[in-house]
């Protein structure tokens, strides 16, 4: 079986503190991670290498760096990485995203399941899954939260949907986007971590895909960034200390004023 | 003027709230450009009747494909139909609901009608002079809000949260038009087969479409402890939900989680104990109305983003929150 996880590298942000007087990310020292929610359909599509023999290949669109990312999948236990880069990408939209990975897929030799994360941390649109698979003709599975059968041909899955779960079944080749209840990610082995450092990442390129200068990067997003706001994270509101029985009975008599003030109960 | 529409959604030939959301967010858009807000459904046996309420609550127009194929989502379909119906009747703007299906949909119809798309959007604008829609959204965890446009392709899409804008009240004496178009064969996909629908006891979508959220962190220390959270949002006719920490120690199922790998939501009142507001989490919160933190640590960041908050023991805090309630709301003092 042949498996392709496109990724993505967002800033870690499990430590990042905020900026109080601005309300904005402190950016410095923030190191670069896979993007969390990818690590599940990379640890789906290695699980199923392991059931069914295969390859995984894990490819990502961004600057040199982002080897770091590929690499670190193939730790994981993916067979191989492919770096999708060139000046040219650079502030692509979900649009332009989808049609440079989706070029690039094309040009790997064949495949049957697509896997990718719910959704980024940082952009957190999730329209980039749906987005190839609408480019490959490929039918299409978000949210997917189990995989109830699968065999060479055809995939059923139980995708997580408002009112429960939704049961589809749909021939292979398929995308499907997963959430994080489908796997538990791995850690990197050490023999991962050798294998990793010693293996070569190729580069693809805009002249290798022969992609259309005009529908790549931010010439060729259909959305544009016009504006750019800070929210303030503070509220401002009332903080009151519950000591005691006597302060807790205070702190909740104020809180229920509160809420009828509000309308709230 | 080329139309605002909306996408409606319905579970079981009923509508959902949300397709009503989006109308008072489209009737805006309309009658600032002065043309028409047509509200847009897919589905199976959908009477006049229940159609109506989509004009009632704002729609000049109905368009409806009302087929049993398309009772229930399957996006290749959806998509197809979409996008015949947007090469045809050439839209100016599309808003659907940033739900598992409008959040799979959209990013599928844009590939397909060539267009662009702007996930979550918290406000929509006309731009004066253009009449572009100018599509303002949450981004790297709601530290940015980013303004976008999609200035040279049609039409204009973006999805928005559900619970971000209120209904418009049902007005009866509103008249408009159930316009019944045909399904083209070519557009059903039978590559994707739809076995069923298993839904939860709780019905997960409990935290992101409840007005009120009860939610718990580390802080609450057991599963057990749980129960006292729940009985607050029975009393508050909310859903319970929880960090990312409570999901992982297995205090709660994944479809609870509230934050970045989680669910955002966008309650009236949210109300937490235990959690001390990582930015992750915040990310999940921050558009609430109303936010109430209850935690020991007075310098836990929650308390950044509280409308209100109780520096105290949630163990002692919650029962007497709980008890009080119990005789405000029988009208006791």
């Amino acid at each position: 079986m042949k498996i392709i996880v496109p990724i993505k590298q967002v800033p870690e942000t499990s430590d990042v503190k905020m900026d109080k007087d601005t309300g904005t990310m402190i950016r410095e020292g923030v190191v670069s991670v896979i993007n969390p929610l990818d690590l599940y359909a990379i640890e789906t599509g290695i699980e199923l290498k392991e059931q069914f023999g295969g390859q995984v290949t894990v490819c990502t669109m961004g600057p040199p760096s982002a080897v770091k990312a590929l690499k670190e999948a193939i730790a994981m236990g993916c067979d191989e990485g492919v770096l999708i880069s060139d000046k040219r990408f650079a502030g692509a939209d979900t649009w332009a995203t989808s049609y440079t990975l989706s070029e690039a897929i094309k040009k790997f030799d064949g495949y049957d399941l697509v896997l990718t994360g719910e959704r980024a941390t940082d952009g957190d649109t999730g329209q980039v899954g749906p987005g190839i698979a609408a480019w490959l003709d490929l039918p299409l599975a978000t949210y997917v939260s189990n995989i109830t059968a699968i065999d060479r041909s055809s995939i059923t899955v139980e995708r997580l949907v408002e009112e429960g779960y939704q049961t589809l079944r749909m021939p292979l080749p398929a995308l499907l986007t997963v959430v994080k209840e489908i796997s538990n990610p791995r850690l990197p082995t050490l023999r991962g971590k050798k294998r990793a450092r010693a293996c070569t990442v190729p580069t693809v390129t805009a002249a290798d895909l022969a992609v259309n200068e005009s529908d790549i990067g931010l010439k060729g997003s259909p959305t544009k960034v016009v504006k750019i706001g800070y929210p303030k994270v503070t509220r401002g509101g009332t903080v009151v200390k519950a000591a005691g029985e006597e302060g807790v009975s205070t702190a909740v008599d104020m809180l229920l004023e509160f809420l009828t003030g509000k309308e709230l109960i | 003027m080329s139309y605002i529409w909306t996408i409606a959604e319905q579970s079981n030939g009923k509508l959902r709230d949300v397709s009503f959301e989006l109308l008072s967010r489209g009737r805006r858009l309309a009658d600032k450009l002065s043309t028409k807000l047509c509200s847009v459904v897919f589905g199976g046996g959908l009477s006049d009747d229940i159609l109506s309420e989509l004009i009632y609550r704002g729609a000049d127009e109905v368009y409806v494909v009302d087929d049993a194929r398309l009772n229930n989502f399957v996006v290749e379909t959806y998509s197809n139909i979409l996008s015949r119906l947007i090469r045809e009747y050439k839209p100016h703007t599309i808003l659907a609901a940033a739900t598992s299906s409008g959040r799979t949909l959209m990013p599928h119809v844009a590939i397909k009608v060539n267009t662009g798309l702007t996930a979550d959007c918290t406000e929509l604008e006309i731009e004066d002079g253009t009449n572009l829609l100018l599509q303002t959204r949450p981004a790297i965890g709601g530290n940015i809000m980013a303004t976008i446009k999609t200035p040279n392709h049609s039409p204009q899409m973006a999805t928005v949260r559900p619970k971000s804008s209120r209904p418009l009240p049902q007005d009866e004496a509103r008249s408009g038009r159930i316009v019944r178009l045909a399904m083209d064969e070519g557009d059903y996909d039978s590559r994707v087969q739809e076995l069923g629908i298993r839904t939860t006891s709780d019905g997960h979508a409990s935290i992101e479409a409840a007005d009120v959220v009860v939610a718990g962190g580390k802080g609450m220390k057991r599963a057990d402890n749980f129960a006292m959270l729940r009985d607050l949002a029975r009393r508050l006719n909310g859903a319970v939900g929880g960090t990312r920490d409570a999901v992982d120690r297995g205090w709660l199922p994944y479809p609870a989680q509230i934050g970045l790998s989680g669910k955002t939501i966008s309650p009236k009142l949210y109300v937490c104990a235990g959690v001390s507001g990582s930015i992750q989490h915040l990310a999940g919160i921050k558009t609430s109305e109303v936010i109430v933190a209850i935690n020991q640590d007075p310098d836990a960041n929650i308390f950044q983003v509280a409308d209100f908050g109780i520096v105290g023991n949630l163990f002692e805090v919650i029962p007497m929150l709980n008890e009080k309630l119990e005789r405000h709301q029988r009208g006791d003092k």
